[in-house]
């Protein structure tokens, strides 16, 4: 289980995670939705223990991320939403490191990583420096070396973010295998329809807050939505009125002449 | 339609200057700038009183003084020039071909002209600043000599600008032309190797040809040759000597515009032929540039040998050096300075043999032990240079990777625990062959040998810890190009602590020394006594906290970066 406890943020002056409490249990595709500058990569960095929490506390499966490291990042796979890698290291050799990290080399890990590339397609980009991967790639490689040290927990930032289509939906059938095997997955997303196709439930953040928390049909049913879909949903609680005013906006250029 | 100016192409980056100074003031920054002139004027007046000197000395010759000064700031200026070119060609591949402003600015309807006079303003402003600003002090010092008057400084500017501008745009189309032949990153890695080989060998050319033995009047046969060498312009087709003309004409009181028409006109011609250059081959070029380096890469050969050496480690500190020697090795841009360094320890030997210590009349042991032991200083010195260059920046380069480090479970302490070895390894290394060398060609006695590789050990050590606790305490993510870290505040700092901890070692091991010397001098037996022992004692104190304090400072503040 991912359980969040009163986590806040601060930078400054600025509260980007406001006292924020969450709990994803095991075997759940949880989403985490919310605008830009909502507060989700923040939260999502220190559910990974890459930034500190100014308040509150992070369990994964019953470690504090931030007291006991060791034992909680050893279950995860943290995959963010940029794709820096080492440029100078090959695609094989970036995820023997990756396995290096969390103890594991050997034959076991020589064979997982040739799985990994050859259901990601980069098998024959094994050998390349990483420098020459396109960006997809880089995900798709990212992707992999979440999965190398077989998690049991995955936190995932924008995973569908520069994925062909065809790898977007390998990853969601591998994020489906992996939570009926018995994982947990916490993805943040922007694509509302991924979200309303894969997630079991789904949290929505605002100005560092969860205004909304449950399932698809639960938030339907809180917000008197009727069937309305995720994508309406979400534009009632975070604030449909600037995308009207958006499609005023360029309906007004239209007017003007704009192609 | 209106073309923006150059000031708005450029807008972004003068905006992200001014954006940092204001983040820089805001965290309390003006110690850092305080700190920051004070060194810089200190390195000034350094240079002044240097160049002050000398050119006192030359005024006072008669005949040949004023000779002798210009040939000195023709000389100087040559080197500027030569400099300049190899910097221009290194910056013009990035600011042409390699910057992230550039997909926005070539998919914008900003014309070919527009974009070449902003990225060779670019380049200029990147590679001669460093020179402009060493500029200063030299021409200061002849302005004051010379009595150059309240018009010198203009004077002085609208000559050194065009100057500046030719190495620039001859630096720009070489680039282009080079850009076209290989892919970008390829040429990248080409030219590090090329220009740094390059000054290795000229340097090197330049030391072994003994350049001090010309100063020697012996070497002429008569006053008139000398003269006649003195008179002969070093290179009459270079801008860099029609600056001197201008400047020594100026400074005699006489007026000649020819070489000042012919720099500006050289520089517009220049200009105009760079820009005509570039509209040809800068699309072609900057397609090229998008290129990846492809290649294949076996990674086996390191992981048999430093992999099969390391195999006695933990995995995860084990791939974590090998992964970090392998990127080393692979990025041309670092390795390629070791050509550099190579040639340096070369030099450095052949001063050391040059010496006339065991010439001629027999030099007493006095003077031996005295040249072995501030060669310690000195060799400290380049170590904690080289150390600067690549140990000072190793925990910034893991910026970018910060988010694998730190959601893995690896301790930060086996990151810096790797970080620390790979750069010390190959540091000590070094230190104990230069020192061990220098020794041996000085003919020292077993007891400073034992005692100069003790403390040069133990030195390097300390300032490898240096290197990295500052490289951490100031750190430089968003840096990507790893030479430039070393020259930030942080570097400053760094440098600064390592020369005082240097000066506290040579103080307290002269104690000893001094003892031991007077006994030798003497003719008494060396006694090691009480006093010694502490010097020693202190010395190895202060190197082991040297070592363990930074180390420890690094590592807790490594525990509070965010990303």
């Amino acid at each position: 289980m991912i359980r969040l406890e009163n986590l806040t943020k601060h930078y400054g002056s600025f509260i980007a995670v406001d006292d924020v409490s969450l709990e994803v249990s095991r075997g759940l595709l949880y989403g985490f939705l919310g605008p830009n500058g909502a507060g989700k990569t923040t939260t999502l960095r220190m559910i990974a223990g890459i930034l500190r929490p100014t308040d509150g506390r992070v369990f994964l499966g019953g470690d504090d991320v931030h007291r006991n490291p060791i034992a909680a990042k050893q279950r995860l796979g943290f995959i963010p939403d940029r794709p820096f890698v080492y440029d100078k290291l090959t695609g094989a050799e970036f995820l023997r490191f990756v396995a290096a990290l969390y103890g594991q080399e050997g034959d076991t890990v020589d064979r997982r990583v040739a799985e990994l590339l050859e259901v990601f397609e980069l098998a024959s980009w094994k050998d390349e420096l990483v420098e020459a991967y396109s960006h997809g790639m880089r995900q798709k490689l990212i992707i992999s070396s979440a999965l190398i040290h077989r998690p049991e927990y995955i936190v995932v930032d924008e995973p569908m973010v520069g994925l062909d289509p065809k790898a977007a939906r390998l990853l969601k059938d591998i994020f489906r295998q992996f939570v009926s095997r018995g994982g947990t997955v916490l993805m943040s997303t922007h694509t509302l329809e991924v979200a309303e196709a894969m997630c079991d439930r789904v949290a929505i953040i605002q100005h560092g807050k969860i205004v909304a928390e449950g399932t698809v049909d639960d938030l339907r049913h809180q917000h008197r939505a009727g069937d309305a879909s995720l994508e309406e949903l979400f534009l009632k609680l975070t604030g449909g009125a600037q995308v009207r005013e958006l499609a005023e906006v360029l309906g007004h250029g239209g007017d003007d002449g704009a192609p | 339609m209106t073309q923006p100016s150059l000031w708005r192409v450029l807008e972004p980056k003068w905006r992200t200057a001014l954006q940092r100074i204001r983040e820089e003031r805001s965290r309390g920054g003006s110690g850092k700038l305080l700190l920051l002139v004070a060194v810089g004027t200190l390195f000034w007046l350094a240079v002044f009183w240097m160049l002050y000197v000398i050119l006192r000395y030359f005024r006072g010759v008669e005949e040949l003084g004023p000779l002798l000064a210009g040939k000195l700031l023709g000389l100087v200026l040559l080197s500027f020039i030569s400099i300049l070119v190899l910097s221009n060609v290194i910056t013009a591949l990035s600011s042409f071909f390699l910057a992230k402003d550039l997909d926005l600015l070539v998919s914008a309807p900003v014309d070919w002209l527009r974009i070449y006079l902003a990225k060779l303003g670019e380049t200029l402003l990147h590679s001669s600043w460093m020179v402009a600003l060493m500029a200063v002090p030299i021409l200061t010092a002849y302005g004051v000599i010379y009595r150059g008057g309240p018009l010198f400084a203009p004077f002085a500017v609208l000559t050194l600008f065009p100057m500046l501008v030719v190495p620039a745009v001859a630096g720009s189309a070489l680039t282009l032309v080079l850009v076209n032949v290989f892919p970008a990153r390829r040429t990248r890695d080409l030219l590090s190797i090329v220009a740094l080989g390059a000054a290795g060998g000229l340097i090197l050319l330049l030391r072994v040809i003994r350049p001090e033995r010309l100063a020697s009047p012996e070497g002429f046969r008569n006053l008139l040759d000398f003269i006649a060498v003195l008179r002969t312009p070093t290179s009459p087709f270079l801008p860099s000597e029609w600056a001197t003309k201008a400047i020594m004409t100026f400074l005699r009181g006489e007026l000649d515009p020819l070489p000042l028409v012919l720099l500006w006109t050289t520089a517009a011609g220049l200009v105009t032929i760079g820009a005509m250059l570039h509209r040809a081959l800068f699309a072609p070029g900057f397609t090229k540039a998008q290129e990846g380096a492809e290649r294949f890469v076996r990674g086996a050969w390191w992981r048999w040998t430093v992999g099969t050496l390391l195999g006695f480690l933990p995995v995860a500190k084990r791939e974590f050096v090998l992964k970090d020697v392998k990127l080393f090795f692979r990025d041309t841009t670092q390795w390629s300075q070791l050509i550099l360094l190579a040639v340096l320890v070369v030099v450095y030997l052949f001063n050391i043999k040059a010496l006339p210590l065991h010439r001629g009349e027999q030099v007493g042991f006095f003077y031996v032990t005295l040249v072995s032991f501030l060669n310690l200083g000195l060799a400290g010195f380049v170590l904690a240079a080289i150390a600067a260059r690549f140990i000072f920046p190793a925990v910034s380069l893991e910026g970018r990777h910060m988010w694998l480090l730190r959601s893995s479970p690896l301790e930060l302490k086996t990151l810096l625990w790797s970080k620390y070895w790979v750069g010390t390894v190959p540091l000590l290394v070094l230190a104990l062959l230069l020192t061990g060398l220098t020794n041996v060609l000085l003919q020292v006695r077993p007891f400073m040998m034992v005692v100069s590789m003790l403390t040069i050990g133990g030195l390097t050590l300390a300032i490898a810890a240096l290197a990295l606790g500052f490289g951490a305490l100031y750190p430089q993510f968003e840096t990507e190009n790893a030479a430039q870290i070393p020259t930030s505040f942080g570097g400053l700092v760094y440098m600064m602590a390592t020369i005082a901890l240097l000066g506290w070692v040579i103080f307290v091991l002269w104690q000893a020394v001094y003892a031991y010397v007077r006994a030798v001098y003497e003719g008494q037996p060396v006694v090691v006594t009480a006093w010694m022992v502490l010097c020693f004692a202190v010395v190895a104190a202060t190197c082991a906290a040297a070592t363990a304090l930074p180390l420890w400072v690094g590592l807790r503040r490594m525990e509070r970066f965010e990303f």
